[in-house]
């Protein structure tokens, strides 16, 4: 199949949807790959680099469209575009079919093939498809980079022969992947990083990235739909907001991250809390295309505000264009990966996958967005599926009390069985069976916490300890009758012995520090 | 001679020598003390059963003893540390024979001098003593042969081996009672018919037994040993030796117990054997359907990979111990080390042969024992860490034991190396472990797999880490 990377058309956009180190890997697939002439100049990529990788070159868009079954893009074609897009050819790109309803239709009609990036399910299995991710995470890096340019002092504290730096203060609000990748980056430089989300489940995420995890004391579930948090009370809010004013009096660099999907921007920093920044700050809001978590935002610039700089950008990771190329680029390889499975340059679309059902917008003539809930491994096998989720909980209140009643009824048991042995057997027996049963609690209490490393150690000085009956076999060394039994014990217990506890001696003295 | 009060002074001084030696073995800044007070007991004990009783001409004895000594002395300064599991069979199987001799000798030597019931439980307590002693010992002989490589590793399915093991047991029974109730002329016959069917069983509840389940067999018979020593104190009326038989038979409980629970297996189940044999076959065939795809690695971008993470996680299995990687190992940890790499070793509880054995081999190999972390304190810190090298390791790493249902190992406790960043795993070929499971670790996006030898690819990857 015939691969077409034409150039980006939307201004400012410098990314470029395939690079050089991925065209090897789409021939190994078995496609060819063709590469509109200066298609990668904006992220860095030349004609030559390409060339070298074995695609082939297009003198322009039209040729692309052209000859190429399977075109793969960064944003959604433009009307031009559009035009071009008959039947027979497949579309991979981002394409925000809600919305697009307009140009969905137009290609569904015109019998095009399109996958959106944009549509990948965030289940484990896709991971390696989320392009949404990839380019969060690459936005969140920048956004500390861009925080950085017009933060006039250092991330990190130092101690100079002038004097003291301090280390910047740097607050992220929202530890999604791109605020996660803005705590690392930040963390990293060296600032001093706090970080706040609703969703207390990645804490441990925010603290494994050496941040603090703020923290609001009102209890409310917010684990909304994939991944996302969702909207919260009023109370909640009010809190939140004290908690930000708090915070931005002694931040010096704020980044905030929130979204709801299919919702504006949440308003979280309010022109009180920038006015009550420390005068130099900064704050990069990377919610400013759909419309800002901050009141002063201004969507696509960076402007200053009451002395602190409000960048809103919108083209974050067409800011580093190599590298989220290269991400971009990767994340299509896998889905082309997806589609050719037999790696011979044939696509196959299986609907009846659920990655690619999902991704797939439109296929056959028809708009097949949104994607059908999650059932069909219910549907697929009816047997199985429903019997797992509800059942756990009862076997095992069931096992729990089953097994008291076993200890119960073994301890009952093991008690009669003494009182029965007590009653005919003659004391001497008793006395001994006494010892017997004192030294196996003694037994288990002490070697019951033994570290897992000394289990060999341990297991041969018991076994050196267990020789003990060389004992038994001098008592009947004394007789004179059957003395070769006994002398044979001996000798046996006797290597037994030296053995154990030599052999035990030099593991021990092997473990040092 | 010395009085009998004197005797049982010292027995009881010993018998809580041995406990310290147990108590001061769990802990490893108190292990070569715990061994020390263990040597103190056993020269206690000897001393005083000389002095004070009645044992025949000194020389001879001397000489019996000398000799066991050296041997023993001999066997342990040669054995190597991959060899252990072998040398530790073999001496179960040791005290497991004495045991029983000692039986037959207190039986043919016994007197005449107890009252109908103490007669009873006497001769009960020979017979016990006989059975565990003969079970022990070719339980022992058999599992050495297993490790040693003499018996194949494989479990040996005999058709209808449950019942054969009924019959054997109910058999001995039968003999048992013939031997306690029987005439006199009866009695060694049938302790003899004991004696021989007990051997037998003990050497097929072995075979029957998989090589990957050898850390439970090992602890087992080190059970097996301890009760073996315990009736012999019931049958000689001798509380030392009932102390220390029960001391070191609720040990080896503990340890099989330890290993069963490593395993997510009862310990039943591990006992009647056959594991794998079935389950593991069909599952493996449904999942090979699909064709997938496993990532390999060079010697010379594993090492470049090391190099660059800030935290590394080795986790080794019984392929490090047949290469005898370990030495290279220590040496690849020591470079790795001092290029600032946070080098720590994660073991799993039934890694290995015998209880503990990965850690006896790493320490051989001087590796600091402080970087060697057991798996419930290493598994919390692989979410945050960069690499994990796989050694010779297979299904205590395996994804499926914790996300699939099906899985003949799922709900056994595994190491979680693949929520590290990179996972790099060192094998000798694709071929699934000892439970016949596929492995679905090697087809994650973030597992590498490096085919070869373990010495030979650690040696590489040592070599490209210098130059």
């Amino acid at each position: 199949m015939n691969i077409g990377i034409p150039k980006e058309t939307r201004p400012g956009e410098r990314r470029v949807a395939c690079t050089p180190g991925e065209v090897g890997a789409l021939r190994e697939l078995g496609h060819r790959v063709l590469v509109e002439r200066d298609a990668g100049d904006a992220a860095g990529f030349s004609e030559a680099d390409y060339e070298q990788a074995g695609a082939a070159q297009a003198a322009d868009a039209r040729e692309v469209w052209r000859q190429a079954e399977l075109i793969c893009k960064v944003h959604p074609p433009s009307p031009e575009e559009a035009e071009w897009l008959g039947d027979g050819k497949t579309l991979i790109s981002f394409f925000w079919p809600a919305q697009n309803p307009k140009l969905l239709a137009q290609l569904a009609a015109q019998g095009a093939h399109v996958l959106a990036m944009d549509a990948v399910p965030r289940i484990s299995r896709a991971q390696k498809l989320d392009a949404l991710s990839s380019m969060a995470h690459v936005a969140g890096y920048r956004a500390a980079l861009e925080a950085g340019q017009y933060y006039g002092r250092f991330f990190t504290g130092q101690i100079t022969a002038a004097g003291k730096i301090p280390p910047a203060r740097v607050l992220v609000i929202g530890a999604g992947v791109a605020g996660l990748s803005a705590v690392g980056a930040a963390a990293g430089l060296g600032a001093v990083v706090r970080a706040f989300d609703t969703r207390p489940e990645v804490r441990e995420q925010v603290q494994s990235m050496n941040a603090e995890f703020l923290e609001i004391n009102v209890r409310e579930e917010s684990g909304g739909g994939g991944g996302y948090a969702r909207v919260m009370s009023e109370e909640y809010i009010k809190a939140e907001m004290e908690l930000f004013a708090a915070q931005a009096r002694e931040s010096d660099i704020i980044i905030t991250t929130a979204l709801v999907p299919g919702k504006p921007a949440p308003k979280l920093i309010t022109e009180a809390m920038v006015q009550s920044m420390p005068g130099g700050g900064v704050l990069v809001d990377l919610a400013a295309e759909q419309g800002g978590n901050c009141e002063l935002t201004e969507p696509g610039k960076a402007v200053v505000r009451h002395g602190i700089h409000i960048v809103g950008y919108t083209d974050f990771p067409s800011r580093m264009a190599a590298q989220s190329s290269e991400l971009y680029a990767a994340n299509i390889r896998h889905l082309i990966a997806e589609l050719t499975p037999a790696r011979d340059g044939v696509l196959v679309a299986d609907m009846n996958d659920r990655v690619i059902r999902a991704t797939t917008v439109a296929h056959r003539g028809a708009v097949t967005w949104p994607p059908p809930e999650p059932e069909p491994p219910k549907a697929a096998a009816p047997a199985p599926a429903p019997a797992e989720e509800p059942e756990p909980p009862a076997p095992a209140k069931k096992s729990s009390r089953a097994r008291g009643f076993a200890v119960f009824a073994g301890l009952a048991v093991g008690v009669a069985a003494v009182l029965a042995m007590g009653a005919v057997a003659p004391p001497s027996f008793m006395r001994h069976f006494i010892v017997f049963v004192l030294a196996c609690f003694v037994g288990w209490q002490v070697v019951w916490n033994v570290t897992p490393a000394l289990h060999t150690p341990l297991m041969s000085v018991t076994n050196a300890i267990s020789s003990i009956i060389v004992i038994g076999a001098l008592l009947q060394a004394g007789s004179a009758d059957w003395r070769w039994l006994a002398l044979g014990a001996l000798l046996l217990a006797s290597v037994n012995i030296a053995g154990g506890f030599l052999v035990t001696q030099r593991m021990l003295r092997m473990f040092q520090k | 001679m010395i009085p009998a009060g004197a005797v049982n002074a010292a027995y009881l001084a010993a018998a809580v020598l041995f406990i310290l030696s147990l108590g001061g073995l769990s802990r490893r800044e108190s292990a070569a003390r715990g061994n020390l007070c263990g040597i103190a007991g056993m020269a206690l004990a000897l001393a005083a059963t000389l002095l004070g009783h009645d044992t025949g001409p000194g020389a001879v004895l001397a000489a019996v003893m000398l000799a066991g000594g050296l041997l023993g002395a001999l066997a342990a300064a040669r054995v190597r540390m991959t060899a252990m599991p072998q040398l530790v069979a073999m001496l179960h199987s040791f005290v497991g024979l004495a045991a029983a001799l000692v039986g037959f000798a207190t039986f043919l030597n016994a007197g005449d001098a107890r009252s109908a019931a103490e007669q009873t439980i006497f001769e009960i307590e020979i017979c016990l003593g006989v059975l565990i002693g003969a079970l022990t010992f070719s339980g022992s002989l058999a599992a050495f042969g297993k490790l040693q490589a003499l018996l194949s590793s494989a479990p040996l399915l005999l058709p209808a081996r449950h019942f054969l093991n009924l019959c054997m047991l109910l058999a001995c029974i039968y003999f048992g009672a013939v031997f306690v109730g029987g005439a006199p002329e009866e009695k060694l016959p049938a302790l003899l018919w004991v004696c021989a069917l007990a051997l037998l069983l003990g050497i097929h509840m072995v075979l029957a037994i998989g090589g990957a389940d050898m850390p439970v067999v090992i602890s087992m018979l080190n059970s097996y040993s301890g009760w073996a020593a315990a009736a012999t104190g019931f049958m000689l009326a001798n509380d030392l030796l009932i102390i220390t038989g029960a001391l070191v038979g609720s040990s080896g409980a503990i340890l099989s117990y330890i290993m069963c629970r490593a395993m997510n297996r009862r310990f039943v189940s591990v006992i009647l054997g056959g594991f794998g044999a079935t389950a593991g076959g069909a599952s493996g065939g449904a999942k090979n359907g699909d064709e997938k795809h496993a990532e390999t690695i060079t010697a010379a971008e594993t090492a470049a990979l090391l190099g660059r993470a800030s935290s590394l996680v080795i986790v080794p299995g019984y392929g490090m111990a047949v290469a005898q990687a370990q030495h290279p190992l220590s040496e690849l940890t020591r470079r790795l080390r001092e290029l600032g790499v946070n080098v720590r070793f994660g073991i799993h509880p039934v890694a290995g042969r015998m209880p503990g054995h990965m850690n006896v081999l790493l320490a051989e190999a001087k590796i600091p024992y402080d970087i060697v972390l057991e798996m419930d304190a290493i598994n919390p810190d692989l979410p945050r860490t960069d690499a994990v090298l796989v050694i010779g390791a297979n299904d205590i790493v395996n994804p499926s034991a914790l996300d699939s249902e099906d899985s003949p190992i799922a709900g056994m406790p595994v190491l979680e190396v693949w929520r590290a960043r990179d996972v790099i795993v060192l094998k000798r070929s694709m071929a699934s472990g000892y439970a016949g499971v596929e492995n679905p670790l090697f087809f994650r996006g973030n597992t590498r797999m490096l085919f070869g030898d373990a010495r030979d690819a650690i040696e590489e990857v040592l070599r490209a880490v210098d130059g």
